[in-house]
């Protein structure tokens, strides 16, 4: 008889998820990692602390958030059934903030009085400066320049929450540069600082830390759709940047082996032309900020500069717990391209009265593919992770509309 | 014996403290870099620390993160490194070179063909930045090539990791921080030195220390009770925009020449 994995067995006490995940940083941040995993070890089994994150999801965030069936949606594509997990509705209209109460709350406990973050888009950026605001934490975001011209909105956001935004200039001017200098910094003040890393990647705690505070993603969805549907669904869908919506989602449903997992990564131009951000479609396994995953990078082993139309699918790497279930055969990674999703973010638009974020955009242009491929009865739940709002200007530039 | 191990053994003979150099392997010109090695040790350096450009540069400074990509920007990559320490050992069989960089790069290559042409070429020691310890199971086909995997420790490292860094240590041990470091990991002179004498107590392998080392005065503090310090940032930020491998050569060397004097006068 074969042995059914138990796939919310990972990581192990290393942070490894098989061979993913680990703790690939400098020597000076081992300590500060090994404060951290010692503090959330505790934390995540301290019914105090389970309660006041609970009451915070609840009546701060807004939680839950609805399992919602596209009828028209469903209807317009003809196949299977379509239901969204309605991330969007969250306060400050996506997942992040699942995650950033949640590591807020952590560094409140550990005594820290300064938040600092990286950010892309700017979603993960505003949802720290949020909850720094909220907890009265000094908060610094650090920013790649490109990214501070691309979202000027989210960037005034954030200092109108009381955020210091700091220019990153250095490589690509992006999301992984950011990354890089918040690391830095982090080393620097570790005294007083905690840093919040916005996706499901890092060294270990991080991958596990998100993925916990975003697991309640999937805990819901599969509780309202047993409800709602009296059944599971065939099949769960997410958009896969770094990954955190998309393993906030599958983690419950890891070891309901009759339902499949797909997750979408940004095609960009198409895999073919080589702009794009497909890390598990196209890239190799590697190491970059703090563990082993899959990457792009070139035969000289430098991280490539990626492509998509969304900013926050926009990363050269992923979770590695997301490489582990690619190699383990447990979720499917497929491309779709800034024209799909552009496409799905329409229909959806026009069908739903919902206009969701580019990066969420890629989840129902999958989940569109896969409910032509069941029949009628069948169900397909996507994760609508954010709302689209932050992308109508970058949708209006490109459909060559001047707003 | 290793070059290394060569070097430190004569270096105690003599009653002297080693000067390790590090420089961004093609910058500021790919070009420059043999010649400029020869000018290192011409200069007094006793080991060469080449650094492997890395697109994402994660612990170091601004300093060396520029020059990372200045030399991917000209297209270095690890393969023009190795050809530029074989045509070092040409003439110099005798100073050690640990390549210093992250894993992404070595990983792409592959450890066990890295290993195989990292010997060949004359490296005699690697330091992955990003390769703590616990990690360093993929780095097995390089030590087993005989190659030192030079170890870190820092100003945080716990006293349980310290005990096992000692242990493991090979080639060297770097005792490191950034410069300009704030909060807990802030120690005096003082606190650095007692900190690296029990670290030197113990550790099966001499003590290099890289601790904000900017000039004579810093170097001869800190070389006070240190097997050899490093210099990495300051000389990288000379350096920069030199135009010849001559005017590389004769920055390295007015830079270096007092600090060797004031180590070697104590």
């Amino acid at each position: 008889m074969t042995q059914i994995p138990d796939f919310h067995a990972y990581p192990d006490a290393h942070g490894r998820f098989g061979d993913y995940g680990g703790i690939y940083v400098a020597e000076t941040l081992m300590e500060p990692l090994a404060e951290l995993t010692a503090a959330y070890e505790r934390l995540r089994q301290d019914p105090a602390f389970i309660a006041e994150l609970d009451r915070d999801l609840k009546y701060y965030v807004g939680r839950p958030s609805p399992v919602y069936f596209a009828e028209r949606l469903t209807k317009h594509v003809g196949g299977a059934r379509i239901i969204l997990k309605r991330e969007d509705l969250n306060h400050t209209g996506a997942h992040k903030i699942n995650n950033t109460v949640g590591q807020a709350l952590v560094a409140r406990h550990m005594g820290k009085t300064r938040i600092i973050a990286e950010t892309g888009a700017g979603q993960h950026g505003v949802a720290s400066a949020t909850v720094a605001a909220r907890m009265g934490l000094k908060c610094v975001v650090y920013m790649g320049a490109v990214d501070i011209e691309r979202q000027k909105i989210n960037v005034y956001r954030m200092r109108l929450l009381g955020a210091e935004v700091v220019p990153v200039t250095s490589g690509s001017q992006t999301l992984k540069d950011a990354l890089n200098d918040a690391m830095r910094d982090w080393v620097t003040n570790v005294a007083d600082t905690f840093y919040i890393i916005g996706t499901v990647a890092g060294p270990h705690p991080y991958p596990q830390m998100v993925r916990d505070f975003n697991a309640i993603v999937g805990r819901e969805a599969r509780e309202q759709t047993l409800e709602q549907f009296g059944r599971l669904p065939d099949v769960i869908t997410a958009c896969v940047g770094g990954g955190s919506n998309a393993i906030g989602l599958f983690h419950a449903f890891l070891n309901d082996s009759g339902v499949r997992i797909v997750g979408a990564e940004a095609a960009g131009d198409g895999i073919g032309t080589g702009r794009h951000a497909a890390s598990l479609a196209a890239g190799k396994p590697g190491v970059l900020h703090g563990n082993r995953t899959y990457v792009l990078s070139d035969a000289n082993g430098q991280i490539i500069e990626t492509h998509s139309v969304s900013a926050g699918l926009d990363y050269p790497g992923v979770g590695p717990e997301h490489a582990f279930l690619k190699d383990a055969g447990r979720a499917e990674y497929v491309g779709v391209t800034d024209d799909e999703a552009l496409e799905a973010f329409h229909l959806l638009a026009r069908t739903e009265g919902i206009l969701a974020a580019l990066e969420s955009s890629h989840a129902i242009a999958q989940a569109i593919k896969l409910a032509r491929e069941l029949p009628k009865d069948g169900l397909v739940l996507a994760n609508l992770s954010g709302r689209g709002d932050k992308d109508v200007h970058t949708i209006a530039a490109r459909e060559g509309i001047e707003l | 014996m290793s070059r290394i191990a060569s070097r430190f053994a004569a270096l105690k003979d003599a009653g002297r403290t080693g000067l390790i150099t590090f420089i961004t392997a093609g910058d500021p010109s790919p070009e420059h870099v043999v010649p400029l090695l020869h000018g290192l040790v011409a200069a007094g350096a006793d080991v060469i620390e080449l650094g492997v450009p890395f697109s994402d540069p994660m612990a170091d400074g601004p300093v060396i993160q520029h020059a990372s990509e200045r030399a991917i920007a000209k297209g270095v990559g690890l393969a023009n490194v190795l050809a530029w320490v074989a045509a070092f050992r040409e003439t110099d069989d005798e100073t050690p070179i640990v390549l210093m960089g992250y894993l992404n790069p070595v990983e792409m290559y592959g450890y066990a063909s890295f290993a195989e042409d990292a010997l060949e070429a004359g490296v005699d020691g690697i330091l992955m930045v990003d390769c703590p310890l616990e990690e360093s199971a993929v780095l097995k086909p390089l030590r087993d090539a005989g190659l030192d995997q030079i170890l870190l420790a820092s100003p945080t490292t716990a006293e349980g990791r310290l005990a096992q860094l000692c242990e493991a240590a090979s080639g060297f041990l770097y005792y490191v921080s950034f410069a300009g470091i704030t909060g807990a990991a802030q120690l005096s002179t003082g606190q650095i030195a007692e900190r690296v004498a029990g670290i030197r107590a113990r550790s099966k392998a001499p003590v290099a220390v890289g601790f904000g080392v900017r000039d004579a005065a810093s170097a001869q503090a800190i070389g006070a009770f240190a097997d050899a310090v490093v210099i990495g940032s300051a000389l990288v930020d000379r350096l920069a925009g030199a135009g010849s491998a001559e005017d590389a050569a004769g920055r390295a060397n007015d830079f270096l020449a007092p600090i060797r004097a004031a180590l070697d006068a104590r």
